[in-house]
């Protein structure tokens, strides 16, 4: 189990890198590698060309702001995940990370090729969609900003054009009064999960105002559905959108049994979370 | 019928156990392979080829890493250690290896060098770990003979000795 042949070029420079990438329309970006590999290996793809982004400069950043979180297209997943101030800012990101794959994979698979790799049995993916994030890409026609709403085309399919690299991605901060969660069911921790869920509810005075749902492997694309006027079932409201399939690791109907299970379970941590950090934000502001 | 084109071979020099290879190698070429056939380093077990199985796992600038997830040519900027780094001076067994020889860690042993290099990591980060935090640390690793179970204790047994050499 070999690649097939290619052609390697490891540029020092973004502008080489493009420039490689628009002149050679069968060239792949290669970064952490940890979902291109296999898929060499298996040859279930054949780039005529990778191109490999890990000499580029100043991409390895995780930068956390009030606004939000900053990751560069060659921060490591571990290198997210250990940043606690990322996690201050935005608490899914590590909630999250902790489940994609096993540290091994972390030490070397990037955040922001988990996104453009686009597979809807990833964490990250849905992460992004769920914050209404985005991921900036650039190419030798200019940079843009692709929000997550736009980015998932398919199966391990994103909407980025063949000569854009991405080069960031942007998680949003947690707004005051907002919480969230996740969990996962997989086989060994740190597998692919069956199901996973991830919730985001922003409340004011403890009511909730807006409540959110992110899935992951139980449908083409990562979805998220919205059940704030859904909270009296909010499983069946996402079952209407979710497409759980049967594959070697699970039946369908599993599938759906999980979602039924984790929904309200994420919910209601995802409240819960909310009302304490509200509570601890009152507290911080009498003292 | 013309030959066909012989694929384009890369110098590429790795930094290996403090010592450098200078290596041909086409682009295509895996680190777990060129580790094993260019460098002569057959500690290194290839399993599955895919990342599943952890026994290729090598370190990376001292973290644990795939080396069939990765290409030689992108292997330049890095001191890499394989299993037959860890063993120390004069041949003394590392802690890791000890606790292996010590608590019956491995029965067929091809999985081991995955374990060994995967737990010199993880008792860096985590000199004294928990039972639960054993498991965890070993999770992206397959035995098909032991169970673990003697795995479990010798991750154990080796932050004991760590402690006891130091």
């Amino acid at each position: 189990m070999k690649p097939a042949p290619f052609a390697f070029l490891r540029p020092a420079t973004l502008e080489e890198a493009l420039a490689a990438l628009a002149g050679e329309p069968g060239a792949k970006v290669l970064a952490g590698g940890q979902s291109l590999v296999p898929l060499l290996s298996m040859r279930l793809a054949a780039p005529s060309m990778l191109i490999d982004i890990n000499a580029l400069p100043d991409l390895g950043h995780v930068t956390p702001d009030a606004t939000g979180v900053r990751v560069g297209a060659l921060a490591r997943h571990a290198h997210v995940l250990a940043s606690a101030e990322a996690a201050e800012v935005q608490p899914l990101l590590a909630l999250a990370l902790s489940h994609v794959a096993h540290p091994t994979i972390r030490n070397r698979g990037t955040t922001v090729g988990s996104l453009v790799h686009a597979d809807a049995a990833a964490e990250m993916p849905m992460v992004l969609r769920l914050l209404e994030g985005s991921v900036d890409v650039e190419s030798v026609r200019g940079r843009r900003t692709v929000p997550a709403g736009e980015l998932f085309a398919g199966p391990l399919e994103s909407t980025l054009a063949h000569d854009e690299i991405a080069v960031e991605a942007f998680f949003p901060a947690l707004p005051a009064g907002a919480g969230v969660a996740f969990q996962e069911i997989a086989r060994r921790h740190g597998d692919y999960a069956l199901v996973g869920v991830a919730a985001l509810v922003e409340t004011d005075g403890g009511e909730v105002t807006r409540a959110r749902l992110g899935y992951v492997s139980v449908s083409d694309v990562p979805v998220v559905v919205d059940v704030t006027d859904a909270l009296d079932d909010p499983a069946a409201a996402a079952l209407a959108e979710l497409e759980p399939a049967d594959d070697i690791h699970a039946t369908a109907a599993y599938r759906a049994h999980l979602v039924k299970v984790l929904t309200p379970r994420v919910l209601a941590d995802a409240v819960h979370h909310a009302r304490q950090r509200s509570a601890q934000k009152d507290e911080k502001d009498m003292a | 019928m013309s030959a066909p084109t012989p694929e384009e071979l890369h110098d590429v020099r790795l930094h290996v156990n403090g010592s450098v290879h200078e290596v041909q190698v086409p682009a295509r070429r895996l680190l777990s392979d060129a580790l094993r056939h260019d460098c002569g380093l057959t500690g290194t077990h290839v399993g599955c080829e895919h990342g599943v199985c952890g026994a290729c796992t090598v370190l990376v600038d001292g973290a644990p890493v795939r080396s069939c997830l990765m290409f030689a040519v992108s292997a330049v900027d890095a001191e890499i250690t394989t299993v037959e780094g860890l063993t120390e001076a004069e041949d003394t067994l590392s802690p890791v290896q000890q606790a292996f020889s010590d608590c019956h860690g491995l029965q067929c042993g091809f999985c081991t060098p995955g374990f060994l290099t995967t737990i010199t990591a993880g008792l860096k980060d985590n000199p004294d770990p928990t039972e639960d935090e054993a498991r965890e640390m070993i999770a992206g690793n397959l035995c098909r003979c032991t169970g673990y179970q003697n795995i479990v204790k010798s991750v154990l047994r080796a932050a004991e000795i760590e402690r006891e050499r130091a």
